[in-house]
């Protein structure tokens, strides 16, 4: 049995699941100490199924620890950078364009050094391991053991990124060295920024996941754990120590998995409803389609795979506006209540054609301030309730809504769904659409374009359940010189990288899987050179 | 003459990106060299041309090669110094300033890096008012100012000196040197007086730039639809507004080609456009009809957030505004026409300003 943990800004949901059957779920508030929101969590999903906790072949861990040190500038480690690539790239030094504040925190030591490649594996300039050797000390005098570094077109040849390292390591022996080509892709800065944001989340890392053991040692549940990253595949313990990074975004990524495990599709649209946002993504071949454009995490531009998600300002907890034509923008704070009489029967003669659902919501007051639940704010929920398509709360405290102004505000979100789902689709095509999410309740109707909707069970615990079958993956990114290979040669041997990838991650041979080939051909040149992205897939061995 | 300090920077990036007409580079990395740049040496004077000697020498400045590879290897800076200096030096005078060559993407924002490395003012024109993917096909070309001498450096310290029969030529001989430099080089070219410029530059596209991204800014500021802003400043044509329902791309000879459909909603609900792109914007059909055409400008842009979507990023389902403006008066002369009109692309139809087309 595996049980599959999500630790969310609000809540943490575990869910325990036999094979495909989830066994048990819950819900608990997050807390400021990770762990013990953790197991709590646990605590409540053992003992909700009454199972011993021998029987229990593996945790998976989804958190969104380490992107909020980055965003709360918390727990961050002075890192030194060192680049390659001179005499290339000097007027854009490492963390150039980063936030001054996170500057500051993470200390802004960088240094640069000869070597670097061509995008067609040409030496820039030759390696200087003198040159390596004297930064190192540098840094060593400087007291600094947290390094990061980076190679021009190091996803083509990473050689000297290695040696560098080798070389820091004896003048530095305890060093903590993240190199750019383990964990990101072509693009300089934000890979370069990648690399040192994970070294100086690494001391936070270890104190965090020795943590999450302990809260597992304490409910005597003794098997492996794993930690989610951002592409939707687990790394192991260990490995979450060395790479907090790609934990980055590993939360949209782990709904989406877990809409497209109960819904059993690998093509579809996930809508996944919360309180204040829905966030609407695409799933190919299983997996999340992946963003094009560079992500900022804290301020800082990075360009790790996320999801390629949609948000639309429309939740549960959205606030209804049945006329906001009529009323001037109001500024935040002030909402439509009860006592404004026009939300009653018989005030909806002029037409609810122009109602206005979100962006503002209650967020997680909604339990406090909707009316079915004794507040009184008028919600998306509420509406839901008076149209008997959900019952939750109190309905009587709805009774009295406008026929009129429930049917509006329920088209109304169909309507911003459609759109949305549109939005994201890639071909004028029917597509299966799943709901999930604890908002769920507000898809009433039918959404253009869509060739079903589901609604799977164990829908709020969608992200849960995502961690819960995560399986472990590698990938190969490169530029290709067609010239010496051809096209066939090329994608073989950037499928065979990857698959490689997976297998070093843990993943059982046998089962690897290619799940996702890119061929971006690179404008304004002649030659034939093209860009190559592979993912690799598989079930972790033992799993 | 006036400054441009860090803000303005940001303001020309964004603008630039508008006038790319779907190509030119992403300004990011030109943003970064030239704020930095100023941080460093302090703000960079902008001069109208007027407000120089006729007999002042001005030379251009840009980058040339694969904006993929722009993102990973980043200049060193020098590249483009050693390139302007050895110009100088091969035409035997001290040249008084630099200017953009293009100005679209990262090559309107360039010239602003050196100019600030090296303490000389920049010249609020350029050679085509927008992005287009060669040497030769700018305004200057028309009016007879050679691109030669020609010089490139990469951040070794190689230097290339093309001295060539055209402006084609010079096209001909770098493209394939650069790739050989590790697909970027560093140029500068087009040296030419003041005299000259004034007859055959287009005037004003930095200022113009910077208003087009003000304007944006402002109107995110306000809350309000940047689209309508953008299109008022640059005095240009709603064209169409909906949804990209269909992408076709293939890559040819170097050049991202292909096409997109859309069809309309709002006001243009019922319509259907065509957008053919090679590289950058060439031609707008709507139901059929031609609506505007290459070297007008043709941005499409986000139509929430009036962010300019590249021909890379074209994607079905976007929700875009079309916008075509008239291209600099220089671009409707016979002879520059010729370099960048519809028939050069292969389509059989004359060129017809977007402004008569939307008279009638």
């Amino acid at each position: 049995m595996r049980i599959g943990i999500d630790v969310g800004g609000t809540n943490t949901d575990a869910v325990l699941m036999d094979g495909t059957t989830v066994v048990s779920s819950t819900k608990t508030p997050t807390t400021a100490n990770v762990s013990e929101g953790i197991a709590t969590a646990l605590r409540d999903v053992i003992a909700d199924s009454g199972i011993n906790a021998a029987t229990i072949d593996g945790v998976m861990i989804g958190t969104t620890h380490f992107t909020n040190a980055v965003v709360e500038r918390k727990h961050l480690t002075p890192t030194a950078c060192i680049r390659l690539g001179l005499p290339a790239t000097v007027c854009l030094p490492p963390m150039v364009d980063w936030p001054l504040d996170l500057r500051d925190l993470v200390g802004g030591n960088a240094h640069l050094a000869h070597g670097g490649h061509e995008f067609d594996g040409r030496e820039i300039s030759a390696f200087e391991p003198d040159e390596i050797r004297e930064i190192a000390e540098k840094i060593k005098a400087a007291g600094l053991k947290a390094i990061a570094i980076s190679s021009v077109f190091s996803p083509v040849n990473a050689t000297f990124e290695e040696q560098s390292a080798e070389i820091v390591r004896s003048v530095i022996p305890d060093a903590n060295i993240t190199l750019s080509s383990e964990i990101g892709r072509i693009g300089l800065l934000e890979r370069e920024n990648a690399a040192i944001m994970n070294s100086c989340l690494r001391q936070l890392a270890a104190r965090t996941v020795d943590g999450f053991k302990a809260a597992l040692d304490e409910l005597r549940i003794t098997s492996p754990f794993y930690i989610s990253q951002n592409d939707g595949t687990l790394m192991n313990a260990d490995f979450a120590k060395e790479y907090p990074v790609l934990t980055f975004a590993s939360g949209p990524t782990n709904s989406m998995r877990g809409a497209a495990f109960l819904s059993g599709l690998k093509d579809a649209i996930v809508v996944d409803v919360g309180g204040t946002t829905t966030d609407i993504g695409v799933l190919q071949h299983g997996f999340p389609r992946v963003a094009a454009l560079a992500v900022e995490i804290g301020g800082v531009r990075t360009n790790f795979r996320m999801p390629d998600t949609y948000s639309i300002g429309l939740g549960g907890g959205s606030l209804i506006d049945p006329h906001p034509k009529s009323l001037p923008h109001r500024e935040g704070g002030t909402s439509l209540t009860l006592d404004s009489p026009s939300l009653l029967v018989g005030e909806g003669a002029g037409g609810w054609g122009e109602v206005k659902v979100g962006p503002r919501s209650v967020g997680y007051e909604l339990t406090e301030k909707a009316l079915v639940f004794g507040g009184d704010v008028l919600t998306a929920t509420d509406v839901i309730v008076a149209s008997a398509s959900a019952d939750i709360g109190d309905r009587d405290a709805v009774s009295d809504l406008d026929a009129g102004l429930v049917t509006a505000v329920e088209a109304r979100i169909m309507e911003m769904i459609a759109i949305a789902v549109d939005r994201m689709k890639t071909s004028a095509t029917p597509v299966p659409v799943i709901v999930v999410g604890g908002g769920s309740i507000l898809v009433t109707g039918e959404i253009e374009g869509a060739s079903e909707i589901i609604k799977p069970d164990h829908f709020p615990v969608a992200n849960a359940i995502g961690a819960a079958i995560a399986q472990v993956g590698g990938e190969c990114d490169r530029i290709f010189s067609l010239a010496e290979l051809s096209r066939d040669e090329a994608l073989d041997q950037a499928k065979q990288e990857a698959s490689d990838r997976a297998v070093n991650a843990g993943a059982a041979a046998a089962s690897v899987d290619i799940v996702d080939v890119e061929e971006v051909p690179l404008a304004y040149l002649p030659g034939n050179a093209t860009r190559i992205m592979v993912k690799a897939v598989g079930d972790l061995v033992g799993a | 003459m006036r400054l441009l300090d860090e803000e303005n920077i940001d303001d020309i990036a964004v603008g630039a990106a508008i006038l790319g007409s779907g190509g030119g580079s992403n300004p990011y990395i030109g943003k970064l060299m030239a704020r930095e740049a100023i941080r460093r040496y302090g703000p960079v004077e902008l001069y109208a041309l007027g407000e120089l000697a006729d007999d002042d020498l001005i030379v251009p400045s840009a980058g040339m090669g694969a904006p993929v590879v722009a993102v990973e290897k980043l200049p060193a800076g020098d590249d483009i110094v050693r390139a302007f200096q050895a110009l100088g030096k091969y035409t035997g005078r001290a040249p008084r300033a630099t200017m953009s060559v293009e100005s679209g993407g990262m090559n309107s924002i360039r010239p602003i890096y050196l100019a600030a490395r090296l303490g000389i003012p920049v010249v609020d024109c350029d050679g085509m008012g927008r992005a287009f993917p060669e040497i030769q096909m700018t305004v200057l070309t028309a009016y007879g100012i050679s691109a030669s001498p020609f010089a490139m450096s990469d951040e070794r310290g190689n230097m290339l000196l093309i001295d060539a029969v055209s402006n084609r030529w010079v096209e001909t001989f770098a493209r394939s040197c650069v790739t050989r430099m590790g697909a970027i080089g560093a140029i500068a070219l087009y040296s030419a007086t003041v005299k000259q410029l004034k007859a055959a530059a287009i005037h004003g596209t930095t200022t113009l730039a910077e208003k087009i991204g003000r304007t944006v800014r402002e109107a995110r500021l306000k809350e309000k639809n940047p689209v309508d802003a953008i299109r008022l400043a640059v005095d240009g044509f709603l064209v169409f507004r909906g949804k990209i329902s269909d992408v076709d791309r293939r890559v040819s000879e170097g050049f991202a080609k292909g096409g997109a459909r859309m069809t309309g909603s709002g006001a243009f609900a019922g319509q259907a456009l065509q957008l053919d792109f090679q590289n950058e914007h060439l031609v707008l059909c709507v139901d059929g009809d031609y609506v505007a055409t290459t070297p007008d400008l043709i941005a499409v842009l986000d139509s929430e957030t009036g962010a300019p979507i590249t021909t890379e990023a074209l994607r079905y389902g976007m929700r875009v505004a079309v916008i075509a403006f008239p291209c600099a008066p220089q671009w409707r002369e016979p002879a520059a026409l010729a370099l960048v009109c519809p028939r050069y692309f292969g389509y059989d139809i004359d060129y017809v300003p977007v402004e008569e087309r939307f008279a009638s």
